[in-house]
């Protein structure tokens, strides 16, 4: 039964078809926490009653190299929690809804003391950036990683990566957001990235930046603040190409990568982890018929930092006339 | 120091050190070169001093003659891929006597203190100082080898192996360190791997050839299809594949665990991500002067890496130069005279040459 279910920007993204393959009628929704009602006869890491939460996938392939190291994420058979087709040939639909069945393999346990609709988030942003910090080893204590954008993934990076002992910087066109990013999220320090005289103090400090925007924007200037070596990871995912100047990659020795979500296994780990910091979403929890508000805030960014719809007590069953 | 400073100023290059030297320098942005007298530093106690034998024609060299990038100050005498013979040496010159086979490469300066000179990687030194085109110490321009005689510190020379053919040999100097410290670095060296080429030129063709040397399969990607026969016939590629042919691409889609990428033109990155595997590695090291479109889309869903790579510091270069002449691995070389630089620039701008020009300094150079 689903309780809460997060808002992710590609929500917004696929019910526009701005990235063409959407295919309607299309239910959103993969940052899913509810609590079972039913499980099936070989399910044995759930019970009736647990807290779980269904991501961003419910399908994969299972045979291909990258399932068999718990990279289901990068199966090029995944099945996505909506706007997919299941292994029956049926279309998926995700958590805007009020029950979702899935395969045990790509449900979590939701520890006891994360408050449900604040750790829906993590399913989706959570996992975003916590496989990144980790796989490009920008989780070690003393290292210093730039944070780009500061909304869903963003407020969350801040959080995983201040609880790995890093140092972080925000780097954010919006000026306003620097209090809260330091008082509230704990971030070290704040670039408004158009003041090229901050970002020009700030040359070759970072070790890493996790880059979490979606819009298209200079990649140039975040490269210059990358040490010698450094990395840049996109997590956001622009619809457009962007422009990736070469020369100072192969001055500094430095490299632009990508990452998309995580496997099921490292995101049982993100939610233990985030259970153990005691961290979770910024949120504002809204009702199911706020939706569409909600999804005209969120394209201007208006939200700190995650919508989530309180499924459990705002869905109703209604009339649905096309 | 000012005063000494002013008078150096004031010094035309023949005068400003105590050694006659000639050698061939561009004077404008027409890259033109003619001959040009100047003069060598004193040999130092650090230093060593070479008669020049062969030196490499590299691409750098004609975008710095063209001021392509917008920082060139003439004259320029060119000329990185620089081998010799060694004809004096300083006091604490200890891995050097007269005599010796010598090369000199990219930089012959660095700051020595910062963490890259400290980890050997006198190339990412932010105050390096290259062969050409650069102030040294003592605030003088360097000029490069398409000259009679060059003077480096020690700490800049390479011992050029026994079995390794001067003139074939010069443009590992610059083309050879480029792919190779590329190569090691980001691990392109697993043996059974695929390995795409991109470009087959001064660095690309060595690039096969290393790695051929490292077990790997090697599959050229390049625009001009006439290239095939040589490329798999005399290289010993595995295959090739012409990046304009859009089904030729789609089926090669996801092959490729590595790819190097040594084309200097702009050129889109996103067909090239499309062909490595995920978790796959796109090196760049050629220079395009302008910003190269890439999808993030691309990136993100297979976790694909994009990195750069400028050539390798010293310690790198000489490993390098010993593990060719292990694998008998040189540049295929067209060697030129002097007077015929300005041909083989025109030509090397058409990438006219297989695969790299070598000027036969010691033999066409007079004055």
């Amino acid at each position: 039964k689903v309780l809460y279910c997060g808002i992710c920007h590609s929500d917004l993204h696929s019910i526009k078809n701005e990235w063409g393959n959407s295919k309607y009628p299309l239910v959103p929704g993969h940052e899913i926490v509810g609590k079972v009602t039913e499980v099936g006869s070989k399910v044995t890491r759930f019970k009736v009653g647990d807290r779980v939460g269904v991501g961003c996938m419910v399908g994969a392939c299972h045979s291909c190299h990258n399932c068999a190291n718990n990279l289901e994420n990068y199966c090029p058979k995944v099945m996505f929690t909506y706007n997919s087709t299941y292994y029956d040939g049926t279309p998926t639909y995700g958590g805007y809804s009020d029950t979702m069945v899935a395969n045990q393999h790509f449900v979590v346990l939701i520890p006891e003391n994360l408050l449900l609709a604040a750790s829906a988030p993590l399913l989706c942003a959570g996992i975003t950036v916590y496989s990144p910090l980790k796989y490009f080893e920008l989780d070690k204590p003393g290292l210093h990683v730039g944070v780009v954008g500061l909304g869903g993934l963003g407020h969350v990076a801040v959080k995983f990566a201040k609880a790995f002992g890093v140092k972080v910087t925000v780097i954010s066109t919006s000026p306003w957001k620097k209090k809260e990013a330091i008082e509230q999220l704990g971030a070290d320090s704040f670039l408004v990235s158009q003041d090229s005289d901050q970002m020009q103090a700030a040359t070759g400090t970072m070790d890493g930046i996790i880059d979490t925007v979606s819009a298209v924007h200079p990649l140039l200037p975040l490269i210059g603040l990358l040490k010698f070596q450094g990395k840049l990871v996109m997590v956001g995912v622009p619809d457009k190409p962007l422009e990736l100047p070469v020369y100072p990659l192969l001055v500094g020795r430095k490299i632009v990568t990508g990452s998309c979500i995580g496997g099921m296994k490292e995101t049982q780990e993100m939610i233990d982890f985030a259970a153990k910091n005691n961290i979770a979403a910024d949120i504002e929890v809204i009702s199911m018929d706020y939706v569409n508000t909600a999804m005209d805030r969120l394209a201007k960014a208006d939200i700190r930092y995650r919508f989530v719809i309180d499924i459990g007590n705002t869905l109703k069953p209604e009339d649905c006339a096309p | 120091e000012r005063e000494r400073e002013r008078e150096r100023m004031a010094k035309s290059p023949e005068e400003e050190h105590p050694h006659k030297a000639f050698g061939w320098a561009a004077r404008d942005t027409s890259g033109i070169l003619s001959p040009f007298n100047f003069s060598r530093r004193e040999n130092g106690d650090d230093d060593v001093t070479l008669k020049v034998l062969y030196c490499g024609v590299c691409h750098s060299d004609l975008h710095f003659l063209r001021n392509d990038w917008g920082f060139t100050k003439y004259p320029v005498v060119p000329g990185h891929e620089i081998v010799g013979v060694v004809t004096k040496i300083g006091e604490n010159v200890k891995k050097f006597k007269v005599g010796d086979r010598v090369g000199v490469g990219v930089i012959v300066g660095s700051c020595k203190t910062c963490e890259a000179c400290q980890q050997d990687l006198e190339s990412y030194c932010t105050k390096r100082i290259f062969t050409y085109g650069s102030t040294y110490h003592d605030g003088t321009t360097t000029y490069g080898g398409y000259s009679d005689v060059v003077v480096a510190d020690q700490r800049y020379v390479l011992r050029f192996p026994d079995n390794l053919p001067s003139d074939s040999g010069a443009p590992l100097l610059c083309a050879g360190i480029t792919v190779y410290s590329a190569m090691k670095y980001y691990g392109m060296t697993e043996p059974g791997k695929h390995l795409g080429v991109v470009g087959l030129g001064g660095l690309g063709h060595v690039a096969v050839k290393f790695g051929k040397a490292f077990g790997l399969k090697v599959i050229v990607i390049s625009t001009s299809p006439k290239k095939e026969a040589e490329a798999i016939g005399k290289l010993g590629a595995h295959s090739f594949l012409v990046s304009t042919d859009p089904e030729k691409m789609k089926a090669a889609q996801g092959t490729m665990d590595y790819i190097i990428d040594t084309v200097a033109a702009v050129h889109p990155l996103t067909p090239l991500l499309g062909l490595i595997k995920m978790n796959g590695k796109l090196i760049s090291v050629g220079l395009p002067d302008k910003p190269l479109e890439l999808s993030m889309f691309s990136l993100c869903i297979g976790r694909k890496l994009i990195g750069g790579s400028d050539f390798g510091g010293i310690k790198e270069t000489q490993e390098m130069l010993d593990f060719c002449a292990k694998h008998n691995i040189t540049s295929d070389i067209e060697l030129i005279r002097m007077d015929c630089i300005n041909t083989a620039m025109e030509r090397l701008a058409k990438s006219d040459v297989r695969y790299r020009f070598v000027i036969d300094v010691a033999n066409s150079l007079s004055q």
